[in-house]
């Protein structure tokens, strides 16, 4: 931290603790407004949104399903009970939850795989095939499922000369097989981070300390790795629950999700207040969910 | 690094073939579907014969190529006033310790990172409405710049992180003022960073479904949005020759990232 | 009459409730190779840092030639600072880390070229210009620290423990460098360190700083052989410490019983620690073989420790610890075993008795 550097006048005096303050005080305003443009900017775009969200759950609905902040009414949280409501938002639950265990329990061996690799040029090659489906546009990659699965698709051919399934488009295990195929390098990917950074000499030091092969993973390799398997978790958990392309393509009628079911109250249900309240519950799942991560003592994602 | 972990030869077998089935399984949908846009079947999933003819037929599309162009510019101003904002964002958070709100602050650019994109979404639709701004490609730019300069100012961090605060006062005592230092120490020194979240920034933008359908309004629309409209209604094998094209986008702006960081590697 | 390069009055620094630097007062005169000696924490750093302008001051004066500087940013002081951990900027080749400064200053192109290869010649590494810091060893990296620094003809050069991170042999040889260059260039050096004997090698003075307070200030064999605190003592080279008691002045007695004569600072009666260095201690078999007037005090040989050069001996004298003593490895010198009986002779002026 340094001083005032455009006080000339002041150039010749010493110091004394009231100046300190000052010079702490002028480096800490540089520091905000540094911040400054974007933190107006997500105030304004973003918090106050949010705020608004919160607002609008509360408030009466007009005739196009738009808020009237004339009434204020619980109707919105009441209707959140509705037998609809609750079966669309468990079966979302179970899903988001169902991906992330699913993508755990594949994603985990193959980023040790990854990660356990002895030559870094063999690593680096891996992870730029694992990036290259990452970076790929996700609805091109949802898309890919939705002909994959159709009546004439491969699969579904496949499926039907083996006898072992039939059409599988616009059914729940299709949209579990987009969300798996979507979310999978997201949780991958941290996966491999925590992984790779690891002080595998602290594995070699248990087992010389006779520990075996797999008690060395669980009482070592794995806590090491929780960080990791927390961020993948949150990655792959919160969008799933809010999932709206994959369902919309190839999902149907009967498999509806929070998310389409939440845009759907802005366009054709006409129930905004409604669709924001079922926004205010995804939200206190979510930061419930991100309090968690951070409690466990992660500080980046 | 390794060597030690001496996992048992079986279980490595086991799962190196685990690691080639989930190769598989990430890469054979999208190569099929590849495959079929280059098929002169009308039927999707039916081969009918090697053909480009959806190419064409997609170049000839004015609605998607107007989309296109669209997606282009919202990705373009959004990535750059993201990438400037986020950066400032980022050095304010890292170089700055003790500042007004700072902990607010760190809070609220983590929160746009976690939030679904859906909920995202109404957000906007609901505070652009109450604000009376018209929907339109100013408020999808706007969007996009919301949820960007997180993700930029989480990369830019990181990587100051990792710069030795004491470049920076050897510059100072060297006679830099603080913007000379900034220009020729720290941001070139931070710019895979930057770089690299201007490259998320944009991928983000160009992927952006949900949000850009709802705050986009009844005129203008984006490539990702015209696509998914058109799935919806109705699946033709233009979509594949779209998609195929989206892919190899992608894979450029992958090869593009890990360029730049190969460049910053070479500092370290 | 040298001007004084560095005055330093009243200078404390506080970080909230912690005191790092606690009100110290130094002048330095011109051309004077000056070294900041303590252990890590003392508050060396911190105030080299406020003379680089790093760091603000809480209180206090710091004046460069007599001009007051306390408030004034780094970059506007005529002073350059070699860092620790070299900060040479990864991106930059050698020749322009070199010439960053003169060009912030805005020196014209040839003249920097020019000084430039000036500076690489002065640390012998002409024909690295081009190449990046990553590529260099660790000495050579310190050297292009201090071309970088030193082509500013800085009136003061701050040096932050910069030979720290090499081995042994190579800072050795470095310590002999800088010495030469400083005298070539004839700048005023500030040097910080926590080696002791890196300090004493190079300085002309040396300033001991512990708990952000300032000990003691002197040439290297002032400090050397008169430290004004037990802490002193303790810090630079090896010493005894043997409890005892004033018995009147110039005569203490020791907790053993036995009366010797020492330098004395305080009044009779007052508990004191007298300190002996190892190799002012000489060993007889019986007293009457020692020097005239030299102080006997008779003890076992506990153990004996060969370190080439010279013998270390354990000796206990009835004080409770044992007392160290080094004897050259020469063939005039007897040797003794483990259990001996024998005399240590020592000389008055080689004791002082300190209070604190």
């Amino acid at each position: 931290m340094t001083l005032l550097d455009d006080k000339p006048d002041r150039d010749t005096e010493a110091a004394n603790p009231e100046l300190e303050r000052k010079a702490e005080r002028a480096e800490s305003w540089r520091g905000f407004f540094h911040a400054l443009p974007s933190f107006v900017y997500l105030i304004f775009f973003f918090a106050l949104p949010l705020v608004i969200v919160l607002v609008v759950s509360f408030s009466g609905r007009k005739g196009t399903g738009s808020p009237s902040f004339d009434d204020w009414t619980l109707d919105a949280y009441r209707k959140l009970f509705d037998t609809t409501v609750l079966r669309i938002a468990w079966r979302s639950l179970t899903m988001a939850t169902l991906n992330t265990v699913i993508c755990l329990a594949i994603g985990y061996p193959f980023a040790y795989w990854l990660a356990t690799r002895s030559k870094q040029s063999t690593r680096n090659l891996l992870l730029v095939l694992v990036l290259i489906p990452f970076w790929s546009n996700f609805l091109v990659r949802t898309y890919a499922w939705r002909i994959l699965l159709d009546s004439d698709g491969p699969i579904t051919r496949i499926g039907e000369a083996t006898g072992l399934w039939g059409k599988l488009l616009f059914t729940q295990p299709a949209v579990f097989l987009g969300l798996l195929y979507g979310y999978l390098p997201f949780m991958v990917l941290p996966l491999y981070a925590a992984l790779e950074r690891m002080d595998w000499s602290l594995v070699e030091a248990g087992r010389d300390l006779y520990a075996t092969g797999w008690g060395a993973f669980r009482r070592i390799t794995w806590p090491l790795s929780r960080p990791g398997v927390i961020a993948g978790s949150i990655l792959v958990f919160i969008p799933s629950l809010g999932a709206y392309v994959t369902p919309a393509i190839l999902g149907g009628a009967k498999t509806t999700l929070l998310g389409d079911y939440i845009v759907t109250q802005f366009t054709s249900a006409r129930n905004w207040p409604f669709g924001s309240a079922v926004s205010v519950v995804i939200l206190t799942v979510m930061l419930i969910a991100t309090l968690v991560y951070f409690r466990t003592g992660a500080r980046t994602l | 690094m390794t060597e030690g972990t001496a996992t048992p030869r079986w279980v490595d077998r086991v799962l190196t073939i685990n690691g080639w089935i989930v190769f598989l399984f990430l890469y054979l949908p999208i190569l099929v579907l590849v495959a079929y846009s280059f098929s002169g079947s009308s039927t999707v999933g039916i081969w009918g014969g090697f053909s480009f003819q959806w190419y064409r037929q997609m170049f000839g599309n004015e609605a998607l190529m107007d989309s296109l162009r669209n997606s282009l510019v919202v990705a373009l101003i959004s990535t750059v006033v993201a990438t400037v904002l986020g950066t400032a964002a980022g050095i304010a958070i890292d170089r700055y310790r003790r500042w007004l709100g700072r902990r607010t602050f760190d809070a609220l650019l983590y929160l746009p990172v976690i939030i679904p994109d859906v909920t995202m979404a109404i957000m906007l639709l609901l505070w652009f409405t109450t604000i009376n701004l018209a929907l339109g490609l100013s408020t999808i730019i706007i969007s996009h710049i919301a949820f960007n300069i997180s993700f930029v100012a989480i990369v830019v961090r990181s990587r100051l992180a990792h710069l030795d605060p004491s470049l920076e006062e050897a510059a100072m005592d060297l006679y830099a003022s603080r913007w000379k230092t900034f220009r020729r120490v720290t941001l070139p020194l931070i710019m895979p960073g930057v770089l690299g979240g201007a490259l998320l920034a944009l991928t983000l933008s160009l992927d952006d479904v949900v949000i850009t359908q709802l705050v986009q309004g009844p005129g203008a629309t984006t490539l990702p949005v015209f696509v998914f409209g058109l799935i919806k209604r109705s699946v033709t094998p233009e979509i594949n020759a779209v998609s195929t094209v989206m892919l190899i986008a992608s894979m450029v702006l992958v090869f593009v990232s890990l360029g730049f960081q190969r460049r910053g590697e070479r500092y370290d | 009459m040298t001007e004084t390069a560095v005055g330093i009055h009243g200078v404390t620094k506080r970080f909230g409730d912690v005191v790092a630097v606690d009100n110290i007062d130094l002048e330095i005169p011109d051309g004077e190779f000056f070294s900041l000696l303590g252990p890590s924490g003392c508050g060396k750093t911190t105030t080299l840092r406020m003379v680089a302008g790093l760091e603000f001051p809480t209180e206090g004066s710091i004046k460069i030639f007599n001009e007051e500087m306390a408030l004034r940013p780094p970059n506007k002081r005529p002073v350059n600072t070699v860092f620790q951990s070299y900060a040479l900027f990864p991106h930059m080749s050698i020749a322009d880390n070199i010439a960053f400064g003169l060009q912030m200053r805005g020196v014209n192109k040839a003249e920097i070229t020019q000084k430039v290869n000036e500076a690489i010649e002065l640390v012998r590494l002409s024909g690295m210009e081009n190449r990046k810091p990553k590529q260099l060893s660790g000495g050579q990296q310190q050297r292009v620290a201090l071309a970088r620094a030193l082509v500013n003809r800085p009136k003061v050069l701050l040096l932050d423990e910069p030979l720290g991170a090499l081995d042994l042999k190579l800072r050795q040889a470095m310590q002999l460098e800088l010495k030469d260059i400083q005298r070539e260039v004839g700048i005023t050096f500030v040097y910080v360190t926590h080696d002791q004997e890196e300090a004493l090698t190079m300085s002309d003075r040396i300033g001991i700083m512990n708990e952000g307070k300032l000990l003691q200030i002197g040439a290297s064999e002032d400090i050397y052989e008169n430290p004004n605190s037990r802490f002193v003592a303790g810090f630079i080279g090896e010493t005894n410490f043997i409890a005892g008691t004033v018995a009147e002045e110039g005569a203490v007695r020791l907790s053993n019983g036995v009366a010797v004569k020492a330098r004395t600072f305080s009044g009779a009666g007052s508990e004191v620690t007298v300190t002996l260095r190892p190799e002012k201690i000489h060993l007889h078999q019986t007293p009457d073989t020692a020097r005239p007037g030299y102080n006997t005090v008779p003890g076992k040989v506990s153990r004996r420790i060969y370190y080439g050069e010279s013998l270390y001996y354990e000796i206990d004298i009835g004080t409770g610890d044992l007392i160290d003593a080094r004897v050259e490895n020469v063939p005039s010198q007897a040797r003794y075993e483990a259990g001996d009986q024998i005399v240590i002779a020592f000389h008055p002026e080689a004791a002082e008795a300190l209070t604190e």
